[in-house]
């Protein structure tokens, strides 16, 4: 028996495209909660479809507003229905495109729901949105940096005992902004993302084993 | 006939005295006198609508007399304001003009909210012809532009989710001469009369606030304006108007809700604004009021603006 992470699907969802095929192809701004609403079950939809874990890439590069009341119903109710021990399929979240007027919103409505996502964010590359403690932010940027390590690397790189650096490698696990590998590494989210880009235009994608 | 004479000035700080005149008898017909109306903001014909309608719920529908100075005239007609008028009000007066008269500084007409699709209409239209003035006269970056959408986008959504009712907003750029030394404003106003504040956090929160009779307009404005409370148990909810504040106050602009019979605000420095108004005459529903200052200079950190009751912002 094997344990770890199932084989990923990438799957990558243009927020702004879904935005106007789910609410009647008229709105290019993601505002109300009834167009995050929509979005969100688009969203639930084709993840529903793959059946298998999965990179869910919300990306915002199209997405000009985007309102608290949309930002709760699309991305903090979306992430927390796959977060909870009842959730239908294994998935983690990352954000992209965003710019300085999307991240507020985001990170406003995560910490609500004490949730953190990793996102792209203009001009400052990956970071951790959202709720975290600063030793947690501290662990997760140094996996960032590096994409992938083991353990002692980050207890050495943060000057911590390795037990505290596993440990909090593992919580940030379980609130699914890093991925943990079977042969022991933990992998940045991003480093997946890096995967998911190369695959062709329109393909879910196939397995990722041990991307990094 | 009940005599109501509407002041020189139309606007949020004379609205209370255009509600009082509704006092005395229900049944009774009311005629707005506007002849000597010299000046009107979207605050104050929005309320006036507002008003008007109420004062139309019991009695025959009131008589309007319109602005005697053609240049009010001719911006109200600008606003919309006739088109929404002429279901509330018999209008008595010169002829309106047409609204196609160069809207130049109008960010957004009186425009009617019913449902979430408006809210849309009204992001969209902002965004196309409000951007320039937002960064060009009120020197906001780009970035912050976009956030006046925001701002827009959730206190319209106030009256969907909140009011059970449709309501109304405007907003426009203006210039004070007195205030703020000659400084460019926007001004924006959102008004319904649905069930305000106090009934609709009436059945979740009047218990945790003593009895039924002692949740008052005030406590209900406190409790959704300050502490983000809302009907809903939804962590998600209530961060709507959090947000507004909030943005509001690091554009150092003044934000106020009005219900019932109490106001809350938060208060610039440059402004005088009482922070929390009790016993003020009943309007149903809710009344917002933004007032956002042009920028000094790029860069310049606005001082907090003053909360109702000692909160650390």
């Amino acid at each position: 028996m094997t344990y770890g992470p199932a084989p990923m699907v990438p799957f990558e969802i243009d927020l702004s495209s879904i935005a106007r095929r789910s609410v009647a192809s008229l709105y290019s701004h993601l505002v109300t909660r009834p167009t995050g609403r929509a979005l969100r079950l688009g969203i639930e939809s084709q993840i529903g479809e793959l059946g298998a874990a999965c990179l869910s890439v919300l990306d915002f590069t199209q997405v000009v507003v985007l309102d608290y009341s949309c930002a709760d119903e699309a991305v903090a109710k979306l992430m927390q229905r796959y977060h909870g021990a009842d959730r239908p399929a294994e998935v983690y979240f990352v954000a992209r495109g965003l710019g300085e007027q999307h991240r507020e919103p985001i990170e406003a409505v995560l910490e609500r729901y004490g949730m953190a996502l990793a996102a792209e964010v203009e001009e400052s590359g990956f970071v951790l949105l959202g709720s975290a403690t600063a030793d947690e932010r501290e662990v997760w940027a140094a996996l960032e940096s590096r994409r992938a390590a083991l353990p002692p690397e980050i207890a050495q790189a943060l000057d911590v005992e390795e037990r505290e650096a596993t440990m909090l490698l593992d919580v940030l696990g379980e609130r699914r902004v890093l991925l943990r590998h079977p042969d022991g590494r933990y992998l940045a989210l991003s480093s997946l993302l890096s995967a998911t880009s190369r695959m062709p235009p329109g393909n879910g994608g196939g397995p990722i084993a041990g991307a990094a | 006939m009940k005599l109501i004479t509407l002041p020189a000035s139309l606007d949020e700080r004379t609205f209370d005295v255009v509600a009082r005149g509704l006092d005395g008898d229900p049944g009774e017909r009311c005629l707005f006198d506007g002849s000597h109306v010299r000046w009107a903001d979207p605050y104050g014909m929005i309320g006036l609508l507002a008003v008007g309608t109420v004062a139309g719920r019991t009695a025959e529908r009131p008589v309007l007399r319109l602005p005697e100075q053609p240049d009010v005239l001719s911006y109200m007609a600008r606003m919309a304001f006739f088109e929404h008028a002429d279901p509330v009000f018999e209008a008595h007066g010169p002829v309106r003009r047409s609204r196609q008269d160069g809207p130049s500084d109008v960010l957004l007409e009186i425009t009617a909210i019913n449902s979430h699709a408006d809210v849309h209409s009204v992001v969209d239209l902002v965004n196309e012809r409000g951007m320039t003035i937002l960064t060009k006269q009120l020197n906001y970056p780009v970035r912050e532009a976009f956030q006046f959408s925001v701002v827009l986008s959730e206190v319209c959504q106030n009256i969907i989710e909140h009011a059970e009712t449709g309501g109304w907003v405007a907003t426009q750029r203006y210039t004070w001469t007195k205030r703020l030394a000659g400084r460019k404003v926007v001004v924006i106003a959102v008004m319904d009369l649905g069930v305000g504040f106090r009934q609709s956090l009436a059945s979740a929160h009047a218990a945790r606030h003593g009895e039924a009779g002692r949740f008052t307009d005030a406590s209900a404005l406190e409790a959704a304006f300050l502490h983000g409370q809302t009907r809903f148990h939804d962590p998600g909810r209530g961060q709507g108007l959090q947000q507004i504040r909030k943005q509001v106050g690091r554009w150092n602009g003044r934000v106020s809700i009005r219900s019932g019979s109490a106001r809350i605000a938060d208060v610039p420095d440059w402004d005088d604004f009482p922070p929390l108004e009790e016993n003020l005459p009943f309007v149903p529903g809710s009344q917002i009021g933004i007032i956002l200052p042009a920028r000094v200079s790029a860069g310049v950190v606005p001082e907090p603006a003053r909360v109702a009751k000692g909160e650390v912002q």
